[in-house]
């Protein structure tokens, strides 16, 4: 049958997990799974969850993550999800069963149009209508999740076809003729950035996901070292280049560090490896690296010239690139390299100096960014750390040192909210070795809440950190700065009493059967981390910080480096004159 | 600038949405449209006419170059193309302004397909200058209903 069908092609691709939650259009598929011997069926409590769990097993190991839902509302609860996979370019598969072929158009009982739905947010999809396709169309799905860019990819499967039966033949031979490899690096453009770096004395490596992607870490390492070119990653790229590294500038950007900031303003040289230019790290694009000869590696031809318009693109795996980047350098003699941005990273030295990350602590009261450093410590940065969207996210980002890739998995491009938590679950579960913690704000962590019922069933012991301000953190800090302060809507807690905490996440880990314990004063902080680290199971610690704390550095959206605020706000500080913020 | 865009597609559900979407989902207008099946039956071209800034409509190009049910994209320039467009047209006739309708119809080479007491219905193809042309010489006469099939195209090499 085609749900049995669907099964096997999952276990043809190599999948060992999936997060599905059924109902009436997926049952069959859930059927077929309780049959499978290869595959851990995970139940997460809502599809929204299960997506995110999915997008973590996939970032955190690069391979496929299987989400599957039923048809109408299951899918859509999916959308959200797949929207995050194609923005951070997540290899995702979503599975999602349909009313039959007979009654599609007819406004069936949940039925919604998931292939239309998702067109746009999606790499390619497919609905079903022969079960003879579908080993064929596994195959193709999983083909495109992973290769090149990766993205997302929707199965719809209407339930006739799931029962239905066909003769197959393995392995399926897939028709994509139209699905091509990016070529190989040209050489030519390779010797012309070997040429400029020649000639450059003040060049910045500002490097992307697409590192992590392409697994180049080693290969950008070696770059790094034998010429001597700082490095700065996007967030995405967090971890791509071991930030405890004298070379590493951290990452760059509307919260990114200073000195990154400054380098890639004062360049003159800018490699461009993996990256797309977004907003958050580039403000006022065209004032983005003004002075710098701009060579942009990226495999999407479409990524080229497409938000800064460059001296030299080139469409490229960008791992390829740099192996043969590395093999040109070792042929030439180039030992003369690091030393020659020697006073260009001096310069930089200045700046990090001058420029650290900091805070100014409240007496008495935890501030976020400690909470953070003490978890660093404690975990000496080889945890994997999740978060949601907000000030606890550019925190989690500032405050820990990340050393390896795929370290930390954040909801980059979409800024989703509720990212954190199922997203840990999934990491978990695919590195069940690894500790792994979700940093979260008390806004986003209450959006997928229930899953923690997914982890205690499943014994996934993920733990979550709620840096809870009783605030929208983020929407606070911008209405102080360019709105005076008003607030409009951004309080989590009670209105009707505004010194009570509020909702109380004590009893509602306790429902979950979830350990949790609440802290309020900076003495406690590195005790309690210290039992979240020690439990054996799901472990949630509620940490109350003042919600007066701003981000910073920031640079206001559609910025440059001019515009960067480095202090915090004084009593009577005039609201930003800026353009309404974007 | 106008462009005028043909994309290969294999001939599956889906792929035209697929397309139009890149474009409505940047504000752009479709000018026109035509689809229909090559020499190869699993394959359509599709030939899109549309205006729109260059830079942006680089990236649709881009774009639709990613799609997994895309073939061959061509955006083309003037020049290096030759493109067509079939028109059907009733126009008012009576027994006084026939002769001179069928007059111009012979000037253009089109055709007449259909005779009624007070108007003809009319075939005519060409490049989209004869085809703005004759219409124009229609237009006095009055055009009742007009359909265009949009541009089709195919590169000189």
């Amino acid at each position: 049958m085609g749900c049995d069908l669907l099964v096997q092609a999952l276990e043809h691709a190599g999948v060992d997990t999936i997060f599905a939650y059924p109902g009436g259009a997926s049952m069959m598929l859930h059927q077929s799974l309780t049959r499978s011997k290869k595959i851990r069926t995970i139940l997460p409590r809502h599809e929204q969850g299960g997506a995110f769990m999915a997008e973590g097993y996939a970032r955190a190991t690069g391979k496929v993550g299987v989400v599957m839902a039923t048809s109408g509302p299951g899918a859509t609860n999916l959308v959200t999800g797949i929207a995050d996979a194609y923005m951070d370019s997540v290899p995702m598969v979503a599975i999602t069963g349909q009313v039959p072929t007979t009654a599609i158009g007819r406004g069936a009982f949940q039925e919604t149009d998931v292939f239309g739905v998702t067109l746009p947010i999606v790499k390619h999809s497919y609905l079903v209508m022969h079960p003879g396709d579908i080993p064929r169309i596994v195959a193709e799905a999983f083909h495109i999740a992973t290769t090149g860019r990766p993205g997302p990819v929707v199965i719809d499967i209407p339930k006739d076809v799931q029962k239905a039966t066909a003769q197959v033949t393995w392995p399926a031979p897939m028709d994509i003729p139209g699905f091509r490899p990016p070529p190989a690096p040209d050489e030519v453009a390779l010797h012309e950035i070997l040429g400029l770096i020649e000639k450059a004395d003040r060049p910045v490596l500002y490097v992307g996901g697409g590192i992590i992607t392409s697994g180049a870490e080693a290969d950008l390492l070696k770059f790094a070292r034998s010429t001597g070119i700082p490095v700065t990653t996007t967030l995405m790229g967090v971890g791509c280049f071991p930030e405890n590294d004298p070379q590493s500038l951290k990452w760059l950007g509307m919260h990114g560090t200073v000195y990154a900031n400054y380098a890639v303003d004062d360049s003159d040289l800018l490699l461009a490896f993996g990256v797309r230019f977004d907003d958050r790290v580039t403000g006022k694009v065209s004032e983005f690296a003004k002075k710098a000869t701009i060579v942009h590696i990226d495999i999407d031809a479409s990524e080229l010239n497409k938000n800064k318009v460059v001296h030299l693109p080139v469409l490229a795996d960008v791992r390829l690139a740099l192996r043969n980047l590395n093999q040109l350098l070792a042929k030439r003699s180039h030992s003369h390299l690091p030393k020659r941005f020697q006073k260009w990273r001096e310069k930089i030295e200045g700046w990090r100096k001058k420029y650290p990350f900091s805070y100014s602590p409240v007496p008495g009261r935890i501030m976020p960014q400690q909470v953070i450093e003490e978890l660093c410590r404690l975990t000496k940065g080889e945890a994997i750390i999740t978060t949601g969207v907000g000030q606890h996210q550019m925190w989690a980002g500032q405050f820990y040192d990340f050393h390896h890739p795929r370290s930390f998995l954040t909801s980059a491009g979409l800024g989703a909210m509720g990212y954190g938590y199922p997203a840990a679950v999934g990491a978990k579960v695919a590195c069940p070795d690894r500790e792994v913690i979700d940093i979260d704000g008390d806004g986003s962590f209450l959006m997928n809440v229930q899953e923690l019922a997914t982890a205690m069933a499943e014994n996934i012991p993920a733990k979550a950190i709620i840096i809870n301000n009783q605030y929208l953190g983020m929407v606070v800090q911008w209405e102080d700065r360019f709105f005076s302060s008003n607030r409009g809507h951004t309080f989590l807690g009670d209105p009707k009493d505004t010194q009570k905490i509020f909702p109380d996440y004590l009893p509602i880990c306790q429902g979950f059967g979830v350990p949790a314990e609440r802290i309020t004063k900076p003495e406690e902080v590195r005790p309690a981390l210290q039992r979240l680290l020690a439990s054996k199971t799901a472990y949630v610690l509620d940490v109350m910080v003042p919600y007066t704390e701003h981000v910073l550095p920031m640079i206001p959206a559609g910025g440059t480096v001019k515009d960067i605020i480095l202090e915090p706000m004084q009593l009577g500080d005039a609201p930003l004159q800026s353009e309404v913020p974007g | 600038m106008r462009h005028t865009i043909s994309v290969v597609v294999q001939n599956r559900f889906g792929v035209l949405t697929r397309i139009a979407g890149l474009f409505s989902g940047r504000g752009f207008n479709i000018d026109t449209l035509n689809v229909g099946p090559t020499q190869n039956d699993k394959v359509s071209r599709m030939t899109l006419v549309v205006v729109g800034n260059d830079q942006v409509l680089e990236q649709v190009v881009k774009q639709l170059n990613k799609l997994v049910d895309v073939l061959e994209v061509h955006d083309f320039k003037d020049g290096d193309v030759i493109d067509r467009e079939l028109i059907l047209l009733r126009v008012k006739a009576t027994s006084s302004t026939r002769p001179e309708v069928m007059q111009i119809c012979d000037i253009f080479r089109a055709k007449i397909v259909d005779v009624q007491s007070t108007s003809l219905s009319i075939e005519v193809t060409g490049d989209e200058s004869k085809i703005d042309k004759f219409l124009q010489l229609m237009k006095p006469f009055g055009i009742l209903e007009l359909s265009r099939t949009g541009r089709i195209a195919l590169p000189r090499r």
